[in-house]
């Protein structure tokens, strides 16, 4: 029954927004974490999703959406200078991540509804294939 | 009566339904991947399709390959035309995804009843009381 089908797909949905709620939260706590060199500082992190396809019918509707990875912002660093910082370099600099708050709040906004379309969408197929079950009854 | 035909039109009705929804909530998962393309498909035509069967594999010998009944074809799922086109080549529109969705789902449950109210009608007829 294709109906069985619609939770596998809800599901994907969902724990591909949860890891990207993940991101932000990761995103948002970091946010003032300075360093002292361009490399160690943190940069903000963002899924990468693709649409999951039937491998044996690639045309047909898609099967659920996947993450295929993890980037890394490649905004540039907020350096600010900052001589009696304890994290300060030789030259007196610290860096920021390139975390942007408006961003993340307005990634987690959309990552919040879509995952819960997808929690509606399994709970109405759920009804359907109960009302499915007891037909005849 | 043949026993095969009591449901009608529904039993395939039924059937397209339930995979609309699928192609809907496949939709609805991927809201936020860039260059995902929304489908759906004419459900008017895929319902007289099964009726009169004309784009389904036709069985001349016994060891021909059937397609399932109530399955869409690669061929017949179209693409959306946004509304509203994104900067990532989405072009899932979420609201219109949910009320397709709901819509759908409600039309499930009516086939449902009509099949509810057919199965009624033979018992009743069975029992002859």
């Amino acid at each position: 029954m294709s109906m069985f089908k619609i939770f596998d797909t809800a599901a994907t949905g969902m724990s591909a927004q949860s890891l990207r709620l993940n991101l932000v939260a990761s995103n948002m706590a970091n946010a003032d974490a300075v360093s002292s060199s361009i490399d160690q500082t943190y940069r903000a992190r963002q899924p990468v999703f693709k649409a999951m396809l039937d491998q044996l019918n690639p045309d047909g509707a898609a099967a659920g959406v996947k993450m295929v990875g993890v980037v890394e912002s490649q905004a540039p660093l907020v350096q600010e200078y900052a001589p009696d910082h304890p994290l300060a370099n030789d030259e007196g600099y610290i860096f920021r991540p390139n975390v942007n708050m408006v961003e993340e709040m307005a990634n987690m906004m959309s990552a919040t509804r879509t995952y819960q379309s997808n929690v509606e969408v399994a709970n109405a197929a759920k009804q359907l294939l109960l009302a499915t079950i007891q037909m005849g009854q | 009566m043949k026993f095969d035909d009591a449901f009608g039109i529904h039993e395939r009705a039924l059937l397209l339904r339930a995979q609309r929804a699928e192609v809907l909530a496949a939709n609805m998962a991927n809201a936020d991947t860039p260059g995902y393309k929304a489908r759906d498909f004419d459900f008017k035509a895929m319902l007289a399709n099964e009726v009169d069967n004309s784009s389904r594999l036709r069985t001349t010998q016994s060891g021909h390959i059937q397609t399932e009944e109530g399955m869409v074809p690669p061929a017949q799922l179209l693409y959306r035309t946004p509304m509203q086109p994104s900067l990532d080549g989405n072009t899932v529109d979420t609201e219109q995804e949910h009320t397709a969705f709901s819509a759908n789902a409600v039309e499930y449950q009516a086939t449902l009843n009509f099949i509810n109210s057919k199965i009624a009608g033979i018992r009743k007829a069975l029992r002859g009381e």
